[in-house]
């Protein structure tokens, strides 16, 4: 941990870059995670504090263990075989690791979009209706309705399926697929959303379009994104953690990072010197 | 000398082919460009050199027996009285021919028929041997004339290995065609004899025929209702029984078990589908039919020692492997990236499995079921010894019933003439059985397909 050099808090993060948006309040935070797939450790020391509300990008090569430290936020670790996680990591300050927290309600209010797409094989209402009907969070087929509309209309999907609602989910586009897998996370109405490389299997006009919604979604969710496109990063993030070997070097505002970066393995891979 | 080493001799041919064909190829490749790889050069002249001397392999060992049989039977006159005395000293004769048996006087077949069949044999085998060569020459030298800088040996080989591949197929829908229609036609025969509506809508079963005049036996009356009620009964039990079970089961092998107990209960699972169906019927007969009995007798019901619920059960334990083995593979097929998407929408391991991966694994799973009810429905052994021979029709799984097939085989044991209705009354049966299993195949692919078109 030589020369790590990581603002904890917002406030003490970079005044230019901060000073036109007020501290926002910390939903998720990460304190001394450290990540093992049985012996090899994946994840070393992470401190990060998600802001609620925002846009937070993760960024890094391949293998710096972005994914593991996304995955970690919902506890999707807990179903590969041989992972293992210690340190702590809060939601609205409550440990997701404790015996109150159930791993089922946590994943309802931290939902997840992953790289690829995966609509389950149902009709595309079925895809949405899904997490509502499993949660018990509607009492009649109208409300239903209502919340499969809403959340295809948020996922800017709406217009685009509503003659076809009972076709197959698998039958829409790739772009469309993963839209209507982030319709499908909102669907229950989650209070923070991962995501894994959402953009990864898709092509710029569809790439387009889900940035242009993560912009929208921020107003109501707290976004957690992994990518690997820094233009990516600096286009729809307010704050940038970069990743490298299993170690968060640099966290701070998304301008702060690429504009004025206080690592040199950021200045490296953020000016595409390495990685 | 017999076949072997004239397809010995092929072989080599052949390679001798090859290696020319290729040599040809290479030198080719040296003046310039070439179409196809040099090798695919020595393929096509291998192959025009093997196939047509093979093809001459199998028209004489299909024909050569029954001509060389013909030409003795018309040599040998008297002292043969009908046709089977004669197939039966065709038989010694070519037993001692082969030298698997020894000559001795007073057989009843004369030395000099035994010479004549070696002769005519070694004749058969020296003349396939130079039609082979010549063939087979003949075959190597078009081959080599076609070979030059143009020739596209890669497509020629490809199209005489698609038609190989074609045969390979057609093979087998001939042989299924072959069966069906000798079904059809013997069954034909039995309708002659018996009317259809009697076989299809008869509620008696008792085949029993007087073979002489003079025997004392039923009328025989072939109604095939008992037979399908009772194939039903046994085969309903035995799917209650394993597609519960294997299901389950295959739901916990992929889902729940560790890598560890998944290597150890797979092929424990699979010991089970490989035990022999009579060890089944022992069990059935000797320990769950009088132990079934038994339990019914404390109950107060009167439970025969033969039941078709017995032969169910049992049955049932036989086919779970097949239900469990193949659910365990097209569940473990479905990608984890949707059982993903189900838990991280937080939904419980019952809930993504039953709401996710199965839908998703369904139409496998309806196939799985499919192969073990075929299973059922074909099963004898199991049903001859736990369920008694007694064609009753009846709804109560207490008692003793009987199955298509386990009456098939007791129509055919013993001495029977071929054409009574007796024994014709067994193509009937597996005529009847192939149109269920027909039907219900075709069911099963009409629901797996609109299960598929509604996804």
């Amino acid at each position: 941990m030589v020369g790590k050099n990581v603002n904890y808090s917002f406030e003490t993060m970079h005044l230019e870059a901060s000073k036109s948006i007020t501290p926002p309040r910390v939903k998720m935070e990460a304190k001394g995670v450290d990540v093992y797939y049985g012996d090899k450790q994946a994840l070393e020391k992470v401190d990060l504090p998600v802001p609620l509300n925002r846009v937070t990008a993760l960024i890094g090569p391949s293998g710096c263990g972005k994914s593991t430290f996304l995955k970690c936020l919902n506890r999707m670790n807990d179903t590969v075989v041989g992972c293992r996680v210690t340190g702590s990591i809060t939601l609205d300050e409550e440990d997701i690791h404790s015996p109150t927290v159930d791993v089922v309600q946590l994943r309802a209010r931290v939902g997840m979009v992953f790289q690829k797409p995966n609509p389950f094989p149902k009709s595309i209402y079925d895809n949405i209706a899904y997490g509502p009907r499993i949660h018990g969070m509607t009492r009649d087929r109208t409300e239903l309705d209502q919340i499969v509309e809403e959340s295809l209309a948020r996922a800017g999907l709406w217009n685009e399926v509503k003659e076809r609602l009972q076709e197959p989910g698998t039958s829409l586009s790739g772009g469309q697929q993963q839209r209507l897998c982030i319709a499908r996370a909102i669907a229950v109405n989650p209070e923070v959303v991962l995501m894994d490389e959402p953009c990864s299997a898709l092509d710029p006009i569809a790439t387009a379009r889900i940035e242009e919604l993560i912009d929208e979604l921020c107003n109501k969710y707290t976004i957690i994104i992994v990518t690997h496109s820094m233009q990516q990063a600096a286009r729809v993030s307010h704050y940038t953690g970069f990743f490298h070997m299993g170690e968060l070097v640099e966290y701070d505002h998304t301008e702060a990072i690429f504009t004025n970066p206080q690592q040199e393995r950021t200045k490296g891979y953020v000016t595409g010197r390495f990685g | 000398m017999g076949f072997s080493w004239i397809g010995t001799i092929l072989a080599i041919l052949a390679a001798l082919g090859f290696l020319v064909g290729n040599q040809r190829g290479q030198g080719l490749a040296r003046l310039g460009r070439l179409h196809s790889l040099p090798r695919y050069h020595g393929v096509f002249v291998a192959l025009w050199t093997a196939l047509p001397g093979l093809l001459i392999i199998i028209l004489f060992a299909v024909f050569s027996t029954g001509v060389i049989n013909g030409m003795i039977m018309e040599n040998s006159q008297g002292g043969v009285e009908n046709a089977q005395v004669l197939s039966v000293e065709l038989n010694k004769i070519q037993l001692i021919a082969e030298g698997s048996m020894p000559f001795r006087e007073g057989m009843g077949i004369s030395w000099d028929s035994v010479e004549r069949m070696k002769n005519l044999y070694r004749d058969a085998h020296l003349s396939a041997l130079f039609c082979v060569i010549v063939v087979g020459v003949m075959g190597f030298q078009y081959a080599l004339r076609r070979i030059n800088a143009n020739f596209r040996a890669r497509q020629e080989v490809e199209r005489i290995v698609r038609i190989l591949l074609v045969m390979a197929s057609s093979v087998s829908i001939f042989i299924t065609l072959g069966i069906v229609l000798s079904l059809i036609f013997e069954a034909l025969r039995f309708f002659a004899v018996i009317p259809v509506s009697d076989f299809i809508f008869g509620l008696q079963w008792s085949p029993q025929t007087a073979i002489r005049a003079d025997q004392v036996g039923g009328s025989g009356s072939f109604g095939a209702i008992p037979l399908f009620a009772g194939t039903l009964m046994i085969t309903g039990i035995s799917i209650l029984v394993a597609a519960p079970v294997g299901l389950f089961c295959a739901i916990y092998l992929s889902e729940f078990a560790s890598p560890n107990v998944r290597g150890w209960v797979k092929p424990a699972l699979e010991i089970l589908a490989g035990i022999p169906t009579v060890v089944y019927g022992l069990f059935a007969a000797l320990m769950v039919a009088p132990a079934i009995s038994d339990f019914g007798g404390q109950l107060g019901l009167d439970i025969a020692s033969e039941s078709a619920l017995a032969a169910g059960l049992v049955m049932g334990i036989m086919i779970i492997p097949f239900v469990s083995s193949l659910s365990d593979d097209v569940i473990n097929a479905v990608p984890q990236a949707i059982r993903d998407g189900s838990l991280a929408m937080g939904a419980t391991e019952a809930e993504t499995i039953r709401q996710v991966v199965l839908p998703a694994a369904l139409p496998g799973i309806v196939g799985a079921l499919l192969l073990a009810i075929s299973r059922a429905v074909g099963e004898t052994m199991i049903v001859v010894m736990a369920a008694g021979l007694a064609a009753n029709l009846t709804a109560n799984p207490l008692q003793a019933m009987t199955t298509v097939t386990v009456q098939i085989v007791t129509l055919l044991v013993g001495d029977q003439e071929f054409d009574s209705p007796k024994t014709l009354a067994a193509f009937a049966l597996g005529l009847s059985l192939f149109f269920v299993t027909l039907i219900l195949n075709i069911v099963a692919l009409g629901v797996v397909k609109r299960y598929h078109e509604k996804q």
